[in-house]
Order: structure tokens, then sequence, then C-alpha cells
């Protein structure tokens, strides 16, 4: 348990060094660029009509107030972490007069929801599917899967997207293409509003989860084929166990830990992807809040949702760390 | 090199399959040195015109050639994945050689940065960065930053085999033999290292082209630029799916998904290769 401890100990440092560096790298790339982001969101104002200078003078320095561009660096640099800190971004400019931080907590369900059932099925049927193609290697329905999934791992979450839309909502239009529910229900526990959620949710997750199946089953099967060559299992082989016992305790259960690393390492490109999937479907999550949010020229929503994001997405790798001496019980001697 | 090459085009299916598509992608590419249509015109040719004898992949409502303007396109999406892999490249062999062969606190200091860079979603950054350069990002700056953010993950794999390099013989008579630490990485060590960099330089490049394609796409860098990525953008601004003009959309994305998994297959195939384990399992050593 002390050894566990530890390890804990270290997963929770890297994880406030990562937070730190992003919140960091949001806070240089807002603040070190030749571009002034409150003359920017000014021109972009302006631009629709006359507007008088007082008008104008006032706006610049609520605006300068806001994004914490007052005061020298160091007086800048204490109030964006306070604010970030706080969770509070201001104001939303494109939904004026709502706080960013009430438009975010309203999209994070959906994102949450949408990526953590699709990382979950496409990870539990990718090496599931993997280590039996691993094991099985002179099946042939499982190795057509692996020449599908070869096909479709390297493909962009966006070209996916598009794809399926085209052929789902155009081609053969029997999905929803767009929104997160049906526009004229109200949100609740009703059997309509959850079906309706069921079916707007299917092409996003399948474009998710297409992409991350193929991932894992790839990743699972070149694991386990490395594992059947071990002198355990030729072993448990020639001692004549049973083959699905093979396959699970003594391949699959080796071969998993690397995979739940693995899962850990790319939750930041699972990520993006659903951010892309999320503005290509419509789906009312953070993406979709991200992308438009850059279309008006909302500068404290962008930065609201990158700093959740990075929060975020550091939180679920942690997790995954915290849990992962369930998996492979070496992590507590070694630590 | 011709050996090596022969070899994996005899024996290697993925990698026959991966050369095939990524020649025709180079083919394409080249191609545009001889493209009859200046590249940035619009309207040279009459619009929406379907795929035929004269235009063989149609017309775009912009009227442009899809053909020729794949062709330029495809070129410079290639160039910027090439682009971001070098430089990258730079980034993560010199932090891998050095974490792996100092080992101890410089180690563990690169390894938590590298770390970092691995967890962090690099999307949002990417749009923040978009959303406070907005007109002055250009491709070329759009290169550098995500050379510096996407060497992470190639870092840790060559830190691997730097690190078991160190245990080796000759890094002991190197170091004997008074060679000072910059010259055990760059002339000892960096030869073992290139052809895991190699395979890694198709995956960055994969990774680059991904995230420039969906870049261009939402319009969030220099669009007038022809990219794929660009290409897609215009058809959309101009609702081709729904105009019903699907070569528009249809081409650019068949090509680039031609280029990807034409890459995917070569870093595989070289991978494979590279580890001595599957070697054998080929030659049937390995499990009967």
């Amino acid at each position: 348990m002390r050894s566990y401890f530890h390890y804990a100990l270290k997963r929770i440092a890297q994880f406030a060094l990562v937070v730190f560096i992003g919140i960091n790298l949001a806070y240089v790339i807002t603040h070190a660029t030749p571009i002034d982001p409150v003359e920017q969101s000014i021109s972009a104002v302006t631009s629709f009509g006359n507007t008088a200078p007082e008008a104008i003078a006032e706006m610049r320095l609520s605006l300068q107030e806001l994004y914490g561009l007052k005061g020298n660096w160091l007086e800048q640099y204490t109030t964006f972490w306070r604010r970030v800190l706080n969770a509070d971004f201001g104001p939303s400019l494109s939904a004026f007069p709502a706080p960013v931080s009430s438009l975010i907590a309203r999209a994070l369900p959906w994102t949450i929801g949408l990526l953590g059932f699709a990382t979950l099925v496409s990870w539990l049927l990718g090496n599931l599917l993997g280590g039996l193609a691993g094991y099985y290697q002179e099946n042939r329905s499982l190795k057509l899967l692996g020449v599908v999934a070869m096909a479709l791992h390297p493909v962009p979450y966006y070209i996916i997207a598009l794809t399926l839309m085209i052929v789902f909502g155009f081609l053969w239009p029997v999905l929803p293409i767009s929104g997160g529910s049906a526009m004229n229900l109200a949100q609740g526990w009703t059997f309509a509003f959850v079906t309706s959620v069921a079916t707007h949710s299917v092409l996003p997750a399948l474009s998710l989860i297409l992409i991350g199946l193929g991932s894992w089953f790839l990743g699972m099967r070149s694991l386990v084929s490395n594992v059947v060559t071990e002198d355990h299992v030729v072993y448990a082989e020639i001692a004549g166990v049973n083959r699905q016992r093979i396959l699970g305790s003594y391949v699959m259960r080796n071969a998993l830990a690397p995979q739940v690393t693995g899962l850990a390492m790319s939750l930041g490109g699972i990520f993006n992807g659903a951010v892309i999937t999320e503005k290509v479907f419509g789906y009312p999550g953070v993406g979709t809040l991200l992308v438009d949010a850059v279309y008006a020229g909302d500068y404290g929503l962008v930065l609201g949702v990158t700093t959740v994001s990075i929060l975020g997405v550091s939180l679920g790798v942690l997790i995954i760390d915290l849990l992962y001496p369930l998996i492979d019980p070496r992590v507590q001697v070694a630590a | 090199m011709i050996t090596i090459l022969r070899d994996l085009l005899r024996y290697n299916a993925e990698f026959r399959v991966g050369f095939v598509l990524i020649a025709i992608v180079f083919l394409m590419a080249g191609l545009s040195f001889v493209s009859p249509y200046p590249p940035n015109d619009v309207y040279v040719v009459a619009p929406d015109a379907p795929p035929s004898a004269a235009y063989w992949f149609g017309t775009t409502s912009r009227g442009q050639d899809v053909f020729w303007q794949l062709t330029l396109a495809i070129r410079n999406t290639l160039g910027f994945g090439i682009l971001v892999a070098l430089l990258s490249r730079l980034i993560s062999i010199v932090v891998g050689l050095t974490a792996g062969y100092l080992g101890g606190w410089v180690d563990r200091v690169l390894m938590s940065v590298n770390d970092t860079f691995i967890v962090l979603p690099l999307f949002p950054i990417l749009i923040l960065f978009y959303f406070v350069l907005r007109d002055s990002m250009s491709t070329l700056l759009l290169a550098c930053i995500m050379a510096s953010l996407g060497w992470a993950y190639d870092a840790r794999l060559i830190r691997s085999v730097a690190m078991s390099l160190k245990q080796r013989e000759f890094t002991d008579t190197a170091v004997f033999s008074g060679m000072t630490t910059r010259e055990i990485l760059a002339r000892e060590h960096l030869p073992y290292v290139m052809p895991i960099v190699f395979s890694t330089t198709l995956n960055n490049m994969n990774w680059s082209i991904g995230l420039e394609v969906t870049l261009a796409v939402l319009g969030f860098m220099d669009i007038n630029t022809p990219t794929i990525g660009g290409m897609i953008y215009w058809a959309n601004q101009h609702t081709a799916i729904v105009a019903g003009i699907w070569w528009w959309i249809a081409f650019p994305i068949l090509l680039v998904v031609m280029t990807f998994v034409g890459l995917y297959l070569l870093a595989v195939s070289v991978n494979a290769y590279i580890d001595p384990r599957s070697r054998l399992a080929r030659v049937g050593g390995g499990r009967s």
C-alpha cells in the first residue's frame, strides 16, 4: 500500500506539471503575440458599422480588464491564474451576457458522454478482437478485419466523419446528421428525449469508434502475437491448458497493461478527434463551442474551452494512471 | 539501401501496397509542375462540369479543373507534412538521445516535459494559436508551431533505443577513447536510431497532414494556398455535397486517404523490418 501511495504521488505530480505547462502555454500564446486581442475584438465589432468613439473607449477598457491586460506582466500573470483557478473567464462576447463558465458547463456533459462511451466501446471491442486475431492467426475473417483496421486507422477523424455524414445523411438518409437531440423536445428523462439523444449520437459515436477500434485492434494483435511466443504460453499449451484459458489469463492479461498505458497516452488525441467530430455533426459539446467561438471572435470562450480541455484530458489521464496498478501489479513492486 | 528496398518489395505485401499508393501520390504531386492552369486563378474553365474526357475529375464551382488543382494541393500538403516531420525530428532526436544516454535527473526532467506534450490536447492549443494570430498565420509558421508540439511521442521511442545502446560495449570503448558526449551521440548512437527515426518520420507526416487538413477545412489556416484541406474547405463553402458536385469532395478525400494509408503501411512495414522479433517470425523461426 505504501508503494501505491508513492506511485500515486508521482502521477499526481505529473498531472500538476501537465496542467501547469498547459495553462502557461495558453498564457504565452495569448499574451506574447504581436496581435492585440482587445484591438481585434474591437475592430471586429466596429467593422459592422459606425460606433461612437466614447463607446469604443469604454469597451476597450472593459475588455482590457476582462482579458487581464492591465498592469505589468506579473500582475497580468497572477490575474490570469486567479481567473483560471476560479473558472472565471468573464462574460461570453458571442452569447452576451452569459458567463463563459456556464456555457462550458452546459456543453461538457455532452462531450464527456460521447467521448466516454465511444472510447470505452472502441477500447474494449478493439482489444477483444485484436487479442483473438493475434491468437488465432489463421482465422480468415479476423485477417480481413485486420486489413479493414489498417485502412481505417490512419485516416483522420474529420475525413471519417465527413464520409459517414455523406453516406448516412445524403446517399441513404436514415440517421440524423446534426445536433444533439430533436429541436422540439424538452430536455429531461423522458423516453422520447432519451431515444432522440441516442439516435443523434449514433453517427458521431460511430466515427470515433471506427478509428479507435482500428488502433486498439492493431496494437493488441501485435502485442498478443509477441506474447504467444513466450515460454510460459508454450509451456501452458504443452501442459494442455484449454485454449480459452490460455488466451484469457495467460496472453491477454499480459498484453493488457501496455494497452492501458496506450489509452492514457492517446487520450489527448482522442479528445482532438471528438472536437472535430462534434463540429461536423453540430453536436452541442465543447468542440462545437470552441470552433463557433473562434468564428465569433469570442476570446474568453476560446480561452475557457482550451483551459477546460487541458484540465479535463489530464484529469482523465490521471484517473487511468491511478487505476493502472489494478491491471499491472508490477508497478507496486517497482515503485 | 537498394537491397533493403528490393527485399521489402519482394517479401512484404504491406510495403508493396504502401509503396504503390505513395508512388501514385508523389506522381500526382509531380504533375503539378506541368499544370496548364495558373494555380490561384478562378473561373479558368466552365464551372460545375462533371468528370469527362476533357476534365478527368470534373471542375469546381469556382471554375477550376479538379485534377490539376488536386496536383498542386497534394504537393503543398505533402510539403507541409515533410517540413513538420523534419523539424520535429530535430527536437525528438536531441531529446531522445540525450535523455537515454545521460539518464538520471536529466532523463527524469526531459521525460516529464515529454509526457506533458504527449498528454496535452494539441488541437485546442493550435486553434488558440490561430485565434490570436489570425491572418498572420502562414503555412510556414504553422509548420514550426506543429513541429515544436509534435515531437514528444517519438522522443520516447528514440530514448528507449538510446538506453539500450548505452549498455553496449562500443559505448564504453568510445568513452575510454576520450570522445565527448556530443561526439558519442552524434557519431556512435545516431546511426543506430536512424531506422526508427525514418519510420517515425512517416507516422509524424500522417499526424501533421491530418491536423493540417482538419484545420484548413475549418478555415483555421491560410486557405488561399491550395492544399487538400483548403480544397474541401472551398467545396463546403459552395455546399458541393448538397449541390451534387460530388467530384469536388470525393477526389480530394480519395487522394488524401491514399496518402494516409500509404504512409501508414510504409511505416508499419519498415517498423516490422527493423524489429528483429518479427523478422524472425517471417523466416519461420518464431512460433510454428
